[in-house]
């Protein structure tokens, strides 16, 4: 009788750990894949110069002061909300709900601009940094509090809290409505600038650099150096252990997700006052999810969060870019982000595993 | 007889930087029982996993019956007549026993319940089992689930049983119970092997003793040829002495009065029934029982983590003044406030006692880190201590930032305790200390223990290994269905009679305390 035995065909074999340098070579050689890829895809698709695609790319993103900008506030907005996520995914609390913590901290914050624009800039200032963060903090204390009394699951509270603040924006434009019929809120203040960010050092964008830059910083040192930091991680990893050391569970989840929606609710506020100007259901526009990404690419280090942050604001305006430029289809460029971030992530499992392919296939007698 | 069931041919099987089983070449006799024996981490489990394709070898050939397999998955092995128990155990709990037997066999026949149960009852009575066909998993015992495991694997035609320490879960009956089937297996001309690290177990079961040290394969022994001590010399490589100290008590002082404690699982069941008991300072005090009969939620109340019925109290002594304080009620951290010292080593230790992803300086801290005023965390101290303990008690680790889940598990254990004793406690309770850990290790264990009695400390030790209790501890203590069954004197109580106390509850003694406690109640 004759057999034929076969091993697997590809094996799947946990790694040893990698020196830090190979990791950053492995991520980089991702990237550079990522494009070699893209670039197949674009001139199979478009027959484009997928050098010149790329150009273009970075002109989009990078290509005009205006450019920059508009790359740089996306990037702050990002990296301002991971921050607010980063607290409460690291005690494993999973706050998909930063999209409306930042929609109620920015209606907050517009209705301030309209209602108290007589007030001086100081103060109004306080009230609308302080408004935002409680709106944003109110957001994400009912499921922390549900959580931590009822242990109910907090994913899908979080998530349903996202529409309430979807509708309560739609209440506020239809109530602020200007000019009258236009179905949006229109720039507020245009005139007076009351509740704009003023510009310092030449640029209206000051502020927002300095309060997310702060927040990067302080975030950081909160996480690792501070006694609540290390309250939140170790109920992160493990109630029992929490209890056992005798941490106050409940009240760690409550008081972590009152600061995870504080600063959400901040991004908000660095939303309306210090970009837009004005309210919108995309003012947080599903930044809330992709801050998510964001926190866990960068495994909650709230430097690295800039760095993703950047990457995934530079894809997003220069596929807009060659969407128009190249008169590609919208989801044609979208394509592009996808396979860079398929690359990205999935040179993760090639950090962690490699691959055993069958070497052999023998015949016995 | 002496043709080979399976071979095994340079088998190496690692895991990333680990080497599980390093060029593994040896052969099992057809119809013997041969134990598999090694410390915890030798390789044992993963070299059997491989036959019963749970994993693949690296490198290496496998032959069953003389032929040359390639076993990819369970599947395969079961084609190949080969069937594992695992230790833990792998049972559907809503689903009765005979409907646990079929489960993900491929057959295209309708299932007949009655046919299946008649094949159960058939092999029950061949082999000398005892087991109900319709009897839920969930009411099961842990003997039972075990026994199903067992007829699981036969009913699937297996003619190469592998035993993944299937005595760990038993007591002293039980695993006669057992050895009395698996010695009929054996007349029925099955192979048999037994993954344990139990010596007399061993010597009592098996007709040929394999050794694996550190994934290696250091040789097969006749066991009529062996004693303990080789076997441990094979097995830890060097000699090792078998002796337990138990120094003996001195300055014997009331710390911690337990009594008429009662407490409730999260589905309302009662854990644990009035329990009455004194510890004192410089006495070991062993708690036996079959596993899950209360010792978890006795340390937890005492810890401040269990919420207890009205009417329990549990009174601490202080040192020094012999003042009372109440410790029901209360967080561990009032407790630890209150100034008392009880430090705990609980059975999950990765779950419970440390944080896995954590280093262990910052393990260091996970009790104390809230001392000064400061809103930083200190680690000064932490360091300093973590490099103390690694140092005294020899912790393997790459660094003191290493996370700790990393570690092997006596090295996670020697943390812990490091940790727990370094408070200078008056109370210390250990759940399990030495569960998995390899010999010399557990004697490092035991001798940190008896160190603490010597100091004065109120010892409470929480163990399976009844030769051990009987070894170590000065009273023992045995918990049958969340009461009291019996309080022995180490030093004379007889390893049946403990035995007995685990599994039979007395019923007379119940019914006195029971009615000594309504009596109470009505005064």
């Amino acid at each position: 009788m004759k057999q034929i035995q076969t091993e697997p065909l590809v094996r799947i074999v946990k790694k040893e750990d990698m020196p830090a340098w190979q990791k950053i070579a492995v991520r980089l050689s991702s990237i550079l894949l990522a494009l070699i890829v893209s670039a197949v895809v674009i001139y199979a698709i478009t027959k484009y110069n997928p050098i010149m695609v790329y150009q273009t790319m970075i002109s989009g993103a990078f290509g005009t002061k205006t450019r920059i900008w508009s790359t740089i506030k996306e990037m702050l907005m990002l990296s301002c909300i991971a921050i607010g996520l980063a607290p409460a995914f690291r005690m494993r609390f999973w706050n998909i709900g930063a999209e409306g913590q930042v929609l109620v901290g920015g209606i907050v914050t517009a209705g301030c601009m309209i209602y108290l624009k007589d007030l001086p800039a100081p103060i109004l200032f306080v009230i609308m940094f302080a408004a935002s963060m409680l709106a944003g903090a109110l957001w994400a204390f009912l499921p922390a509090l549900f959580k931590a009394k009822w242990n109910t699951n907090e994913t899908l509270f979080t998530l349903m809290m996202n529409y309430v603040a979807i509708q309560l924006t739609s209440f506020a434009v239809a109530k602020w409505e200007n000019p009258y019929g236009s179905n949006t809120v229109g720039v507020i203040n245009q005139n007076t600038r009351a509740g704009w960010f003023p510009t310092i050092l030449g640029t209206q964008y000051f502020m927002n650099v300095f309060l997310v830059l702060l927040l990067t910083v302080l975030m950081f040192v909160y996480l690792k150096y501070t006694k609540h930091g290390y309250e939140i991680a170790v109920v992160g990893e493990s109630q029992n252990t929490a209890r056992y050391a005798g941490i106050n569970v409940s009240t760690v989840i409550i008081r972590t997700l009152l600061l995870s929606g504080a600063v959400c609710g901040l991004a908000g506020f660095i939303a309306v006052s210090g970009a837009s100007h004005t309210i919108s259901t995309s003012t947080a526009g599903g930044r809330g999810f992709t801050a998510i990404i964001v926190a866990w690419l960068s495994k909650f280090n709230t430097f690295t969060m800039l760095l993703i942050s950047l990457l995934l604001a530079f894809l997003d305006s220069g596929a807009g870019e060659i969407a128009s430029k190249c008169k590609l289809n919208d989801y044609a460029s979208q394509m592009i982000i996808g396979i860079i971030l398929f690359f990205i992530l999935g040179s993760e499992f090639f950090i962690n595993y490699r691959l055993i392919f069958r070497t052999k296939t023998k015949e016995v007698a | 007889m002496s043709e080979a069931a399976i071979t095994l041919k340079n088998v190496t099987k690692t895991f990333g930087s680990v080497v599980a089983n390093d060029d593994v070449t040896m052969e099992i006799t057809k119809g013997e029982i041969l134990s598999l024996l090694g410390e915890n981490g030798s390789g044992k489990t993963t070299l059997m996993n491989m036959l019963s394709g749970i994993y693949y070898p690296d490198h290496g050939e496998i032959f069953v019956n003389g032929k040359k397999v390639s076993i990819k998955d369970p599947k395969d092995a079961y084609e190949l007549c080969i069937g594992m128990v695992h230790q833990h155990f792998k049972l559907v709990d809503v689903f009765t026993a005979a409907e646990n037997l079929v489960i993900g066999i491929d057959s295209h026949k309708k299932l007949n319940h009655r046919e299946i149960a008649d094949s159960m009852r058939y092999i029950c009575d061949k082999y000398g089992f005892q087991l109900d066909p319709d009897k839920k998993v969930y009411d099961m015992s842990v003997s039972e689930k075990q026994t199903l495991e067992i007829i699981k694997v036969l009913y699937r035609g297996a003619s190469i049983l592998i035993l993944d320490e299937p005595t760990a879960v038993l007591t002293p009956q039980e695993t006669e119970k057992l050895f009395s089937v698996i010695r009929n297996m054996k007349e029925d001309g099955k192979t048999v092997i037994i993954i344990t690290h139990k010596l007399h177990e061993v010597l009592s079961i098996s007709d040929k003793v394999a050794i694996l040290r550190k994934g290696k394969y250091i040789g097969t022994v006749a066991t009529k040829d062996a004693n303990e001590s080789l076997l441990t010399e094979m097995m830890v490589g060097e000699k090792v002495e078998l002796n337990i100290d138990r120094p003996d008590v001195a300055d014997k002082k009331k710390r911690l009065v337990v009594s008429h404690l009662s407490c409730d699982n999260a589905d309302g069941v009662r854990v644990l029934d009035d329990v009455s008991f004194e510890a004192y300072s410089g006495e070991i005090l062993g708690i036996a029982g079959v596993s899950g009969n209360g010792q978890k939620e006795l340390l937890e109340a005492i810890a401040g983590l269990q919420a207890t019925r009205e009417g329990s109290v549990v009174e601490y002594f202080d040192e020094k003044t012999q003042e009372k304080t109440d410790l029901l009620g209360k967080t561990p951290r009032q407790i630890r406030d209150l100034g008392v010292h009880m430090s705990f080593v609980p059975e999950d230790r990765l779950g419970m006692g440390l944080v896995g992803t954590m280093g262990m300086t910052e393990n260091m801290m996970l009790k104390d880190y809230r001392s000064g005023h400061s809103i930083f965390v200190g680690k000064k101290q932490p360091k300093e201590l973590a490099e103390k303990i690694k140092e005294e008690l020899g912790v393997v680790t790459p660094g003191i930032t290493t996370p700790v889940r990393r570690l092997s598990g006596g090295n996670v254990q020697k943390v812990l305790v490091g940790r727990e004793i370094a408070e200078n406690p008056t109370v210390l309770m250990t759940a399990y200390a030495v569960r998995g850990l390899d010999i010399n290790t557990s004697y490092t264990i035991y001798h940190l223990l008896n160190e603490q009695k010597q100091k004065g400390v109120a010892v409470i030790y929480v163990g399976e290994d009844l030769d051990v209790l009987l070894a170590l501890c000065d009273r023992i203590m045995v918990l049958c269905g969340g009461k009291v069954n019996g309080i022995l004197d180490g030093r004379t109580a007889k390893k049946e009679e403990v035995g007995l106390l685990m599994t039979k509850l007395q019923q007379d003694k119940t019914k006195k305390n029971s009615q000594k406690t309504k009596k109470e109640a009505k005064s």
